[in-house]
């Protein structure tokens, strides 16, 4: 129980770190660039002008509303890559730092997903201005969005922990990490309809693949005015708690050697 | 003045060097698989024991690789020591590497903000004492600019500047001051007289022996990971001369 306390005392000396690294990563994100800020909202909605221009008119697909289906799977999806690509360099990159002082060293990691959080947020904004453009009805259900994104960080956190972790010790894990999000990106619907694969692969996306999860909770908000269904609800909210419980119990029982391999 | 405040019993820090370095999968169950996962194991430090108290102010001597750096590691809880205890008293301020957190795209501004941080300052605490660290660092004019823009000398004396604005229990400092010129070098080790003063707990790690003895009262001889003397500064520094000129 001690250790706990301990703990939690630690983060709150520590959280101005926190806020430090985070705005450092968004200021140097846009440092230089004309429009600054201005690109995280842009950006997502180019990128999903041209899928929009690619799958409406080279492979039509049949969804209504198309260009709110697309954004909101792409930036969900976006946010995990992201996010978890970040965190496992978090690490490793910072080695000149964790070999010359002591500092928690989950916070590297935490800040590299909250970042990338902070650019969703933006990416909202995005969203938004594609709503009203499509006319989407907005409602009070709309209130759930927040519920959605906590279940995506933290479910993204503990991905990110469990490869920050095991990426010291193993530098293949990144190259390795790669590939399964490439493969991730494509059985997960996020520019085509769910229904066009054969019934045995949609039952294991249906079942297993928690970014469906996430992304299907939004969109049954967003385009059908619905609230989730019970089973990707609580789908959803195991897999962030499972994966939020591996990555830390991992991370926590390796962090003593990391200063060995880094 | 005798309340102890670091208490070092028996430490020992193992690393495992590799026989070859394995940092892949496919390397590592080969090896594994075989039963050739052989670690060569190396000390760093072996079952060394002090007790530092209060006030007093130690020199840790010795030559490149004898294990000064690893126990100050060790002390600031960077290492986690292979047997032993450790236990410390008090706020540490560790100067191992000065401006270690500093960030080269970030302004020389920010960076303060940001170094204050990883020292586990508030920020509320660091714009109290923003314009002190300033002052001291003489760098009024360049604050604006890149900190990868600076020269070495530039960046340690931000980072030493930084690093000391708390008046801590425990200060480390690890051969530090060498980029810094000439005055400034005189400025820090003022400034750490005044700290030690002031009841700071002071290790110094430095090869200059006259910088040892004006700063220190009591020195700690390292030789290979082991203790080989432990004394009054001036006694354990003269030993030490007299065998390196052997």
């Amino acid at each position: 129980m001690k250790i706990w306390i301990d703990r939690i005392n630690a983060f709150f000396k520590y959280r101005d770190l926190l806020i430090q690294l985070v705005t450092r990563d968004i200021k140097l994100k846009y440092r230089r660039s004309f429009l600054g800020y201005l690109w995280s909202i842009l950006n997502p909605l180019m990128i999903m002008g041209i899928m929009v221009l690619v799958f409406s008119n080279m492979f039509r697909f049949n969804i209504e509303n198309y260009p709110v289906y697309l954004i909101v799977g792409q930036s969900c999806f976006n946010f995990f890559t992201e996010s978890t690509n970040q965190a496992i360099w978090s690490i490793t990159g910072n080695a000149a730092l964790l070999k010359k002082t002591y500092v928690p060293k989950y916070i590297f990691t935490l800040s590299k997903v909250t970042s990338s959080c902070v650019n969703l947020l933006f990416s909202l904004g995005a969203m938004f201005i594609v709503f009203i453009f499509c006319e989407v009805t907005f409602t009070l259900k709309y209130l759930f969005i927040p519920i959605i994104l906590v279940q995506l960080y933290l479910f993204s956190l503990g991905v990110g922990l469990f490869l920050s972790a095991t990426n010291v010790f193993f530098r293949d894990i990144q190259y390795i990490y790669g590939a399964l999000t490439t493969a991730w990106m494509y059985v997960t619907p996020i520019f085509y309809p769910l229904e066009q694969l054969p019934d045995n692969i949609q039952w294991i996306i249906k079942h297993l693949n928690p970014l469906y999860f996430y992304i299907e909770q939004f969109r049954g908000i967003v385009l059908n005015n619905q609230f989730p269904t019970m089973f990707i609800l609580y789908g959803g909210i195991v897999a962030s708690t499972l994966a939020l419980f591996i990555g830390s119990y991992i991370f926590i029982k390796h962090k003593d050697n990391f200063i060995l391999y880094i | 003045m005798d309340k102890c405040i670091i208490d070092i019993n028996n430490v020992t820090v193992r690393f495992n060097i590799a026989s070859e370095q394995i940092n892949n999968l496919k390397e590592y169950f080969v090896k594994f698989i075989k039963h050739e996962l052989m670690f060569k194991e190396f000390f760093a430090l072996k079952d060394v024991t002090f007790r530092v108290n209060k006030g007093e102010s130690w020199g840790i001597i010795g030559t490149n690789g004898s294990g000064k750096s690893t126990l100050l590691k060790v002390i600031s809880g960077i290492f986690k020591p292979y047997k032993g205890s450790i236990n410390t008293y008090g706020s540490i301020a560790p100067l191992i590497e000065l401006g270690a957190g500093f960030d080269g795209d970030l302004t020389a501004t920010e960076n303060i903000f940001l170094n204050g941080a990883v020292l586990g300052h508030s920020k509320k605490f660091m714009i109290d004492h923003f314009d002190e660290i300033v002052d001291f660092a003489e760098l009024n004019d360049f604050l604006e600019m890149p900190i990868k823009n600076y020269s070495s000398g530039m960046a340690a004396r931000l980072g030493f500047a930084i690093a000391t604005v708390v008046r801590p229990d425990i200060l480390i400092c690890d051969e530090v001051l060498s980029v810094g010129d000439y005055a400034f070098q005189q400025k820090c080790e003022k400034r750490m007289k005044d700290m030690r003063d002031n009841g700071t707990t002071l290790l110094y790690v430095s090869h200059s022996m006259d910088s040892v003895l004006e700063v220190c009262d009591h020195a700690l001889w390292l030789d290979k990971g082991t203790v080989k003397m432990i004394g009054d500064a001036k006694t354990v520094c003269n030993e030490y001369i007299n065998i390196m000129k052997a």
